[in-house]
């Protein structure tokens, strides 16, 4: 599938972006999955360039980094029940390609990320937002529709603190870079424009990939970092790397 | 013993008379019929309630009726167990729950104000105070499930749970188990009367609110006997609202 309209895919340094592309919401609907897994996959399998594992950075243009699940589409089918479900297995899927990757992941939040679209940011290592727009925001309970268990299981072990995972999932609170950096959900609030969001993110990911880090051994310390998720998603992806080992 | 009164849409369950709010069998029955009333009467006014649990007097409550128990072990396992339930209703309730901490809460009334979502609490007097290791009483393994599902600092649940620690309330407020402080009984009442209200005109559908409440805490609702909802079928509700 082609991933061209939906994701672009850059190389800076030892860093590949990961950019979804266009003015829209980037809503998860089978298409973005299936580009956005493309993407990642052949990041899985191109080979080393000598000097380590490199690093993830996962961007977005516009105003939104992503909405949340493409209801839309799952509305217009025959049978909305069943496109949920290939929805949320495809989510999990991401999950586990995300948690299997052998590189350190870095989310730069860019806009607004919402529902499945917040959780898929905090999926990676490193979170760094924009300070001056947009909101985490868990929809759910607004919107009148429940958490799946998988997604619970990452808020859990990615937001550790009660209260800030109450205020968040509970509350629905729409929360902005300099708080949610300031309670820990993300790393950094970062000043300007998307481009700066996303030069911050590079920068953070050209530190990790700077360690020179095995990728296999980063992936398999993330899975031991949070288990619970990993034991949720892993069979519905992460498949091992393709590329040869020496 | 117990008063539940509807003010607009906000739910008031009060602990009544100046005692230690004592929870023996009978005050714990009194609560379960009037959480039941609120979650019922909330479902037939639709969405937008919320409950406010105060105690009267000096205490919201000091914890299990140990001194009906005496030295009688079958009595004291009756009431850890009688607990339990009143545990599960709050944790599944259909609607935001406050705990207007106007007094002090202990043992089994510390468990009960964290099965609240939120507590709100005097800064002036009162403790909250996890008193089992004092007394030389285990505590019971929801009691355990409830305090690691809501007190997530490690060191405040070890000062909470190990130490015996009596928690004010600033203090609290700094390890994450009291959201917010105000200077004297009334105004920490009203403060968390009108906090609910604030939640109850978010107009959550009561059913999701809980069926979320419950993903945040599984561990600790398994633990009080709540049986946990299916993914699928909370696709199924999902697809019913597209």
């Amino acid at each position: 599938m082609a991933t061209g309209n939906l994701c672009a895919v850059e190389r800076r340094g030892r860093v590949h972006v990961i950019t979804l592309t266009g003015a829209g919401e980037h809503r998860l609907g089978p298409a973005l999955f299936s580009a956005i897994r493309s993407a990642v996959a052949a990041l899985r399998a191109a080979p080393g360039d000598g000097a380590g594992a490199g690093a993830l950075v996962l961007a977005a243009e516009g105003k939104f980094f992503c909405n949340g699940y493409d209801l839309a589409w799952a509305r217009a089918g025959p049978s909305p029940a069943d496109r949920i479900s290939a929805m949320r297995a495809a989510f999990r899927a991401l999950l586990a390609d995300l948690l299997a990757l052998p590189m350190p992941t870095v989310a730069a939040v860019t806009g607004h990320a919402a529902g499945s679209g917040c959780a898929l940011a905090l999926a990676h290592d490193a979170v760094v937002m924009r300070a001056s727009r947009g909101f985490l925001y868990m929809s759910e309970v607004d919107a009148g529709i429940k958490v799946a268990g998988f997604v619970g299981e990452l808020l859990r072990e990615k937001v550790p603190d009660a209260v800030a995972r109450r205020d968040l999932l509970m509350e629905g609170r729409k929360m902005t870079a300099a708080e949610a950096s300031r309670r820990g959900i993300v790393d950094a609030a970062v000043d300007g424009e998307v481009e700066d969001v996303v030069a911050a993110a590079v920068a953070v990911a050209e530190d990790l990939a700077a360690r020179g880090w095995d990728g296999e051994t980063v992936a398999e310390i993330r899975k031991v970092t949070w288990p619970a998720l990993w034991s949720k998603v892993n069979d519905y992806g992460g498949e091992a790397p393709a590329r040869p080992r020496l | 013993m117990c008063t539940l009164e509807q003010r607009g849409r906000v739910f008031v369950l009060t602990l009544t008379g100046d005692g230690e709010h004592r929870l023996g069998h009978a005050l714990i029955s009194s609560l379960r019929s009037a959480v039941a009333s609120a979650a019922e009467a909330a479902a037939k006014a639709g969405p937008g309630s919320a409950l406010v649990t105060v105690g009267e007097g000096r205490f919201f409550s000091n914890g299990l009726d140990i001194g009906w128990a005496g030295t009688s072990r079958a009595r004291l396992g009756e009431l850890v167990d009688a607990l339990r339930p009143l545990a599960a209703d709050l944790l599944a309730l259909p609607m935001p729950t406050v705990a207007a901490l106007t007094g002090h809460a202990s043992a089994g009334g510390f468990l009960l104000a964290l099965c609240h979502d939120y507590r709100i609490m005097r800064g002036d007097r009162g403790v909250l105070y996890m008193s089992e290791v004092d007394i030389g009483l285990p505590l019971p393994p929801y009691f355990g499930a409830v305090l690691r599902a809501k007190i997530t600092s490690a060191n405040a649940l070890r000062d909470v749970a190990l130490r015996g620690k009596k928690v004010k309330a600033a203090e609290g407020k700094e390890m994450g188990i009291v959201d917010a402080v105000y200077p004297s009984a009334a105004e920490t009442a009203a403060e968390a009367f009108k906090f609910a209200e604030q939640l109850a005109a978010r107009k959550w559908n009561g059913g999701v609110y809980a069926s979320i409440r419950m993903s945040m805490f599984p561990e600790a609702c398994r633990s009080v006997g709540i049986v946990e909802e299916s993914d699928e079928e909370k696709r199924k509700h999902f697809a019913s609202k597209l």
